[in-house]
């Protein structure tokens, strides 16, 4: 199957690469306002190296629900940030995401959580919601019951 | 020691620079004629109110941050900073010159120097900015970009939901997605700082920042009151205000203190904030 690529350049086949179950996969950034909104949540979850030439790169075993900043302050370009474009760029992540968290700043306005729609469209998947900074309590409360149904609908019946 | 935010957020904030010539204001002049006399005047007092918050930002708040800068980038980073609060300063002065005339502004600038609760704000932050600890320099500059002005972006906000004075909207948008980044980096150093310490002083700040934030917002809805009580939207304004401290406190690492059903904001002015993505209304979303 051809796997559509983003852009920006694909992870070397000899880098290592660390094997994850969890059911939510994250990235932040040195302020770590996503790492924190994800540690809240109390569910297992993966983070992407933010430096992948001195970390291994990981890679899914199942299905995940990938959670995401929006980069670039205001533009389409730059929106998803490289280490997650390269982490999309292998084609077993690419086929095990199963929807996106998107967090940013309203004060952004048209471009608030742009990352969300790029990642949307580009894995055909749904953009599952969206918050500002470190989530509120509520953002907090509504994702994890809304992870909850989403799993629980996407497994398969007795 | 490096840190490669500070490049990162140079270059977003190179990216986004901008110049009030570029937004026509001007067309914006049939839909000032409409307004009566009350609305125009509260406009004025609005934008000079703003006026004076980005000029204290400009030349102490962002300067004063200078010092305490880790690396050259730091430091440069603040510059621009700077900088970009006084092309907001000129860009507030840019409406009010081209919609109005030369007494009226004199009028609204003399309301703001006599406003005492607008001095008051002001001279909370400013003993903190020329005072000797670099933490609370950098909370209450955190406050001032990302709480202190926002009831004063509200009336503009407002406006464009009903077609009116849309190009002056526009101008503001663009403001409001550099202090964005502005918030954000001083939040983000602050944290950074906060970090070296220890925990005595790490709970110190942790309550001082929530005595601050509070009396910040004591006065930004007594201020608020006297500009909106008079149109009937004090209501939605306090929401607005409340929704930005919120935003203001996670920029500073800390939680959100509002809980939802204090922060309801008019989804109209969501709406006019972030153009396009009307689609963020809960329905729309998986969960």
């Amino acid at each position: 199957m051809q796997v559509p690529q983003l852009p920006g350049a694909p992870a070397s086949p000899h880098a290592p690469v660390l094997v994850t179950a969890s059911p939510l996969v994250d990235f932040s950034s040195t302020s770590e306002n996503t790492k924190r909104f994800v540690d809240r949540l109390g569910l297992p979850a993966e983070r992407i190296p933010l430096r992948p030439r001195q970390q291994p790169m990981i890679q899914a075993s199942r299905p995940y629900v990938l959670v995401v900043p929006t980069y670039g302050g205001g533009a389409r370009h730059g929106a998803v940030p490289k280490q997650v474009i390269r982490f999309l760029n292998d084609p077993v992540n690419r086929s095990l995401i199963r929807g996106v968290i998107t967090a940013g700043n309203t004060n952004f306005g048209e471009h608030y959580c742009l990352a969300g729609p790029v990642i949307a469209a580009k894995c055909r998947i749904p953009e599952l919601y969206r918050f500002e900074l470190l989530g509120t309590a509520r953002d907090i409360q509504r994702v994890g019951q809304g992870l909850e149904l989403f799993w629980a609908e996407m497994s398969p019946g007795p | 020691m490096a840190d490669e935010k500070d490049l990162e957020v140079w270059h977003r904030l190179t990216a986004n620079f901008w110049l009030p010539e570029k937004v026509p204001l001007s067309n914006d002049l049939p839909a000032w004629k409409t307004l009566s006399d009350v609305q125009r005047e509260q406009t004025m007092r609005v934008f000079t109110g703003l006026t004076m918050l980005d000029t204290v930002q400009a030349t102490v708040g962002e300067i004063c941050q200078i010092q305490d800068g880790l690396t050259d980038h730091e430091q440069a980073v603040y510059t621009n900073i700077a900088f970009m609060q006084s092309v907001h300063a000129r860009s507030y002065s840019s409406v009010f010159s081209t919609l109005s005339s030369t007494p009226q502004i004199d009028a609204a600038y003399q309301w703001t120097v006599d406003n005492d609760l607008l001095q008051q704000r002001c001279k909370i932050v400013l003993g903190y900015y020329y005072g000797g600890d670099p933490l609370k320099r950098k909370v209450a500059s955190t406050l001032l970009s990302s709480l202190l002005l926002y009831a004063g972006f509200y009336l503009p906000l407002h406006y464009s939901v009903h077609a009116t004075l849309t190009n002056t909207a526009d101008m503001i948008r663009l403001i409001l997605r550099d202090k964005a980044i502005h918030g954000y980096y001083s939040g983000y150093k602050y944290q950074r700082s906060l970090q070296q310490q220890g925990p005595e002083r790490q709970q110190q700040m942790a309550t001082f920042t929530d005595r601050l934030l509070r009396e910040l917002y004591e006065l930004e809805l007594e201020y608020s009151a006297e500009l909106y009580e008079p149109l009937g939207l004090m209501d939605d304004v306090a929401g607005f205000v409340r929704y930005n401290a919120n935003k203001a406190m996670m920029n500073l690492g800390y939680p959100a203190p509002f809980d939802s059903a204090q922060v309801e904001v008019n989804p109209a002015i969501l709406a006019a904030l972030s153009p396009g993505s009307e689609e963020t209304n809960d329905e729309d979303w998986a969960f």
